[in-house]
This record gives structure tokens, sequence and C-alpha cells, in this order.
């Protein structure tokens, strides 16, 4: 168990802009911290170099307290799953989860007792002779879990591990590795461009964007008090409504972007609303249209029933407390 | 019922037509393979015909290569071995190809590893340079390479094959090797490098093993070459005990404009068909889907 902390990380390839710049980050011991920001933002890089797989150009990355940023990866004691699970074609499944081991110049018997555990904890006791081409992307992805888990690190390092997965798989294939992380308890670092995954099984959020962090915090803070119009707009979908007004961006989720409905309340600000078109999804409804020039999105829940005016605007209020100021210039949020 | 009874009509027609459909796919496929099997196995039939057949058989045009009009006789390999030094030119052959495979598989595997994972863009421009040297013809070089193969003291002997050969399959090798080194994805150099290994590990360990399909392509590029080369062999190597395989039979069984065919085929043949029954079983075995299911689906 350990926690992971790095100083003013830097990575710069080649002439153009860094694509990981100054970053500082701490996790809390036993945490499951997401990454979370749109693809080329530099999360990936971030986490191969606390890996060890990249050396930073400036800063150092801290493993439990001690620097290792010069350290190579195998000294490092954490476990990678990566995107494509890199399972060993030419070894069978538990040759591929005994490799760890006998990196480590593990005794044999040793080894077979460890692979046992592992594959129990997962549930693939019954591949295990199997080559990794005869097993499907789900039970791949658990082969490559067995593996990062035999070794018993410190810290597990995990990229994209859901990308590969079809997405009824992948609800089910987050559940599992939440509670799997949560049974053993070690500090998790997961890189995703899915603002799902990360709003369901990151402790806490680290958005990322042009290799710098945005806002770092719970997944509710991210999503109710964004730092600034990026995170606004990166999460959730439709993203936040973002209007200019008197100098100011307002931004509003579009379930607090309701009807006016002829009330007369001083705690909300009021927009005239042009709807273009409704989407129907079954659960709930969305309409899109505009507020003057900016681009707007409403949100219902598919139980209430909203007249519905094509083309014509319409008084919609947000309640005061539900508005979040940006400044125009530099984007990030004023308060109020 | 007649509706439902028509319909099965159908059916049952279009089932038969996909059937036919299936046989006349399976027969086309079936006519290619047999076809292409006569085209690869009439030539090796040719020369084992020839091996027995007496002179007066061979050279009488009117007759058919692949009967016997007169009894079949053993006298043509009898001549092979004990007029020739055959025997040595194919120990020296082995011995010649197994070094060469040695040399080049220690100078290419690097060589390849590191153009394809090292040097980035350089790499690629780099690999098809060294492909450029395979392509200077032998007939250019051996001039040159004879002043060498003579400094260094090893003129008429079987090691300034050993020296030269490598000049031309390192280059190729090298360049096959970076096809296959590309497709192998780094992901899991670095999950090895994860696990524990160091880099060097982590290319013995995960890299090697998954390029083993490579590997035995080069070592079957390697052996063709030392056995079909003719023109460095022959420009080096004069005396009988030092001669491999392609120069030892051609210039021992051809003897002015006499051509002893049929001991020039047992020659031929006896490295051939064990060579290409090799060939046959284990690249075969080794290339099939090794590295599929890597990664991803």
């Amino acid at each position: 168990m350990a926690t992971i902390e790095v100083r003013g990380l830097t990575k710069q390839f080649g002439d153009g802009p860094p694509a990981v710049d100054h970053i500082d980050l701490a996790s809390e011991d036993g945490e499951f911290l997401v990454l979370l920001g749109p693809s080329g933002c530099g999360k990936t890089t971030l986490l191969r170099m606390i890996g060890g797989l990249e050396t930073p150009t400036e800063g150092d990355v801290l493993i439990g307290g001690r620097v290792v940023t010069h350290l190579p990866p195998r000294a490092r004691k954490i476990a990678m799953v990566f995107q494509s699970y890199a399972l060993y074609p030419h070894m069978s499944v538990y040759d591929n989860i005994a490799f760890p081991l006998k990196a480590q110049r593990l005794p044999k018997e040793e080894q077979r007792k460890k692979v046992a555990w592992a594959a129990s904890i997962l549930g693939i006791e019954q591949f295990l002779n199997r080559k990794p081409r005869q097993l499907s992307g789900g039970q791949r992805q658990r082969v490559a879990l067995a593996r990062a888990l035999v070794r018993e690190p410190n810290v597990f390092l995990l990229d994209e591990p859901l990308s590969n997965l079809d997405a009824q798989r992948r609800a089910s294939a987050r559940d599992e590795l939440q509670q799997f992380q949560r049974s053993i308890g070690t500090t998790t670092i997961y890189v995703t461009h899915d603002q799902v995954e990360a709003m369901g099984m990151g402790d806490r959020i680290a958005v990322i964007d042009r290799g710098r962090i945005r806002q770092i915090g719970t997944p509710k803070e991210i999503y109710d008090d964004p730092a600034d119009t990026f995170v606004a707009t990166f999460l959730g979908t439709p993203p936040m409504n973002l209007v200019e007004r008197d100098g100011l961006i307002f931004g509003f989720r579009p379930e607090h972007f309701t009807p006016a409905n002829g009330s007369h309340s001083d705690d909300v600000v009021r927009f005239q609303f042009v709807v273009h078109r409704e989407e129907y999804l079954g659960s709930e409804r969305l309409l899109y249209g505009e507020i003057g020039s900016a681009k707007a999105v409403a949100r219902f829940p598919a139980t209430t029933d909203v007249e519905l005016r094509i083309g014509q605007p319409v008084e919609y209020v947000v309640a005061r407390r539900h508005l979040k100021f940006f400044n125009p210039r530099t984007g990030e949020r004023t308060r109020d | 019922m007649t509706a439902i009874a028509e319909q099965q009509r159908v059916w049952q027609r279009e089932e038969r037509r996909a059937g036919w459909r299936r046989a006349g796919k399976r027969g086309l496929l079936y006519t290619v393979a047999t076809l292409f099997a006569l085209f690869a196995a009439i030539p090796f039939a040719w020369m084992v015909f020839t091996i027995f057949k007496q002179n007066t058989d061979l050279y009488n045009g009117k007759n058919n290569p692949f009967l016997y009009n007169d009894p079949p006789t053993l006298d043509n390999i009898r001549l092979l071995f004990n007029q020739t030094n055959y025997t040595t030119f194919v120990v020296n052959t082995i011995f010649v190809a197994a070094l060469v495979v040695v040399i080049t598989l220690i100078a290419a595997v690097p060589a390849a590893y590191a153009l394809t994972r090292l040097t980035g863009r350089w790499g690629e421009s780099l690999g098809i340079a060294i492909f450029l040297v395979y392509l200077v013809p032998p007939t250019l070089l051996f001039i040159p390479m004879t002043r060498i193969v003579a400094e260094l003291g090893l003129k008429n002997s079987r090691w300034s094959m050993v020296v030269v050969y490598p000049t031309f399959t390192i280059p190729f090798c090298t360049w096959l090797l970076m096809g296959f080194f590309k497709s192998i994805p780094w992901d899991i150099e670095e999950q090895a490098m994860i696990d524990g290994y160091s880099r060097l590990g982590a290319i013995v360990r995960a890299v090697i093993p998954v390029s083993l399909p490579g590997i035995l392509t080069v070592i079957a590029f390697s052996v063709a070459m030392t056995m079909h080369e003719f023109v460095y062999a022959l420009a080096f190597v004069t005396s009988s005990s030092e001669k491999t395989v392609s120069i030892g039979v051609t210039t021992e069984l051809i003897r002015g404009d006499v051509f002893f065919w049929q001991s020039l085929m047992a020659a031929a043949a006896i490295v051939a068909i064990p060579v290409a029954l090799i060939y046959t079983l284990f690249l075969d075995r080794f290339i099939q889907g090794f590295t599929l299911g890597a990664v991803k689906g």
C-alpha cells in the first residue's frame, strides 16, 4: 500500500508545447484516482511517467514517499494494465499470470499458489491452460488484472482498460473493477477519456487538458462546481450551457433549465430560449436550441409534460443557486 | 397447408442451390490446389526419375521421362559418392550454413530491433538503405572481396564463405526482421519491463519468442542463400575438400561438355528434398496465427 505523488512533473516531446506541464498531484492511500481528459491531453504520458516507461523532462515522482524518478519500471513495484491488455501471446494464461513471479525468481510451488489465488479472485481458473487468443475481450481483461494483482503491487496503473469492451460488457466490467479495487484496497490510478467511467468509479477525478490539471475533486465537486469552462463542458452529456451576458459567462446544467410558466420569482435568471429540435431518449427528453446566438440544451425527465413551440422564443429560467459564472477571457470561475 | 408445403419446397430448392454453390467453390479450390501441387512437384519427380536412369534411356528423346524403358540403376549414385567428394560438400555446406545463420542472427536481430524501436523516423530510411546493400550483385563485389579474403588469409578455405556470406544475409535479414518487430506491439515489451525485467530481459522473454516466425524465416533464408550461392564460392574456393554442394557438384560433374545429369540430379535431390520437408513442417506450424490475440480483439 502506498501513496503516489508527482511534483512539477513535465514532459516535453520535441519542440511543441509540453505533453505534461508542471503537474502536481498526490493520491491518498488506497484511493481510486481517475485521470480524465480528451485524447492527447497528456494523461497517458503522465501515467507512463509514474510507471517509469517515460523519463520526465522535469519534476519528480514519489511512490510511498520515496523519490523513484530515476528508477526503472521494474524497481517501482507497480502493476500496469494497458489498454490492449498486452498479454504475452505465446504463453498460456497461467504463464502470463506467473510471468512477474518468474521475474522475482519465486519458488515454483509459491508461484502456483499465488496464480491460483489471483485466478480465483478474478474467476478465471477454468482458462488457465488457454492461450490469450482463445479468450474474449472481457476474459483477457481479467487475465491482465490477475497478472497485475499477483505481484501484490504498491500501486495499480490502469490505462483505459475498458475501452476495448463493447458497451454492454463495459457497464458490468466497471462494476467488477471497482469492487475489485475496493476489496484489495490498493492505490489505483485510472486513465480514461470516458466521463461515465470517471464519475462512476473514481473517489476523486483529476481533469486534465493540454498537459495541465484543470480541476481535482470528487465526482460531485467536479460536476456541481466546475473550476472553469473546460471542466464545465467536458463533463455531463449534454454539457453545461454557457451563455454570455453582462460581461460574464453564465453557466448552468441542462437539467436546471426550465420553462418560466409565468412565475415571477426573484430567485431566478430569465432567458429567451428558442427550441430547434427535440430528442426523445426514453427516460428523458432533450430540447436543443439557442439563447441569443449561444447554443443551449434543456433536459427533462420523460414524465414531465413540456409544451413545445419549435422556432419561437419561450421564457426559460434558472434558479440563481444553480448558476455558475465564468470569466469570458480566461474561462475561469469568478466567485459570484 | 398447401402454402406451407409450397414454402417448404422453395426452401429446399434454395438449400440445394446453396449446396451446389458450396460444392462448386470447393471444387474450384481443389482444382487450383491440385494444379499448384503438380506445378511444384513435377520438377522433383522428374529429378528423382532421372537419378535411376541409364544413359541409353535418358538420352533417347523418344522415351517418356517418367517411365523406365531400361531397368533402373544405382550406378549414378555410386558415381556421385565414390568419384566426387559429395559427402564433404554436404558437410561443408552445413558447416558454412550453420555459422552464417549464427552470425546473421547475432547481427541482424539487435540491428533490426534498434532500427524499429529506438531511432524513430530515421529507422525506416536506414533500414531501406541497409536493404539496398543487399541489391549490389556479387558479380560486382567478388573482385574487392577476393582481395579482402586474401588479406585475411582465407583463400581457398570454407571460412572465406563464412566471412563473406553475411555481407548479403545480414542486410536482407535485418530488413526482414524490421517488418516482424514492427508488428509486435510495444505494450508487450513495456509490460515485461513493468513485470520486473530490464529492457534486455524484456526483449529476450517477450519480443524474441513472439517474433519466432521471423527468426525462423531468417534461418531458412540464410540456409537457402548459403546452399545456392555460386559466384563467391566459385571465386574463393578451388580445392575439392573445401567446396560446398552448389559449386562442388557443378564443377566436378560437368567435365568439359559432358554433363553427368543423373548424378547431378541425385546431388540436388539429396539436399533439396530434406530441406523442402523441413521448411514445410516448421514454417507452416510457426507462422500461422502466432501473434494473433496478442492485443485487442
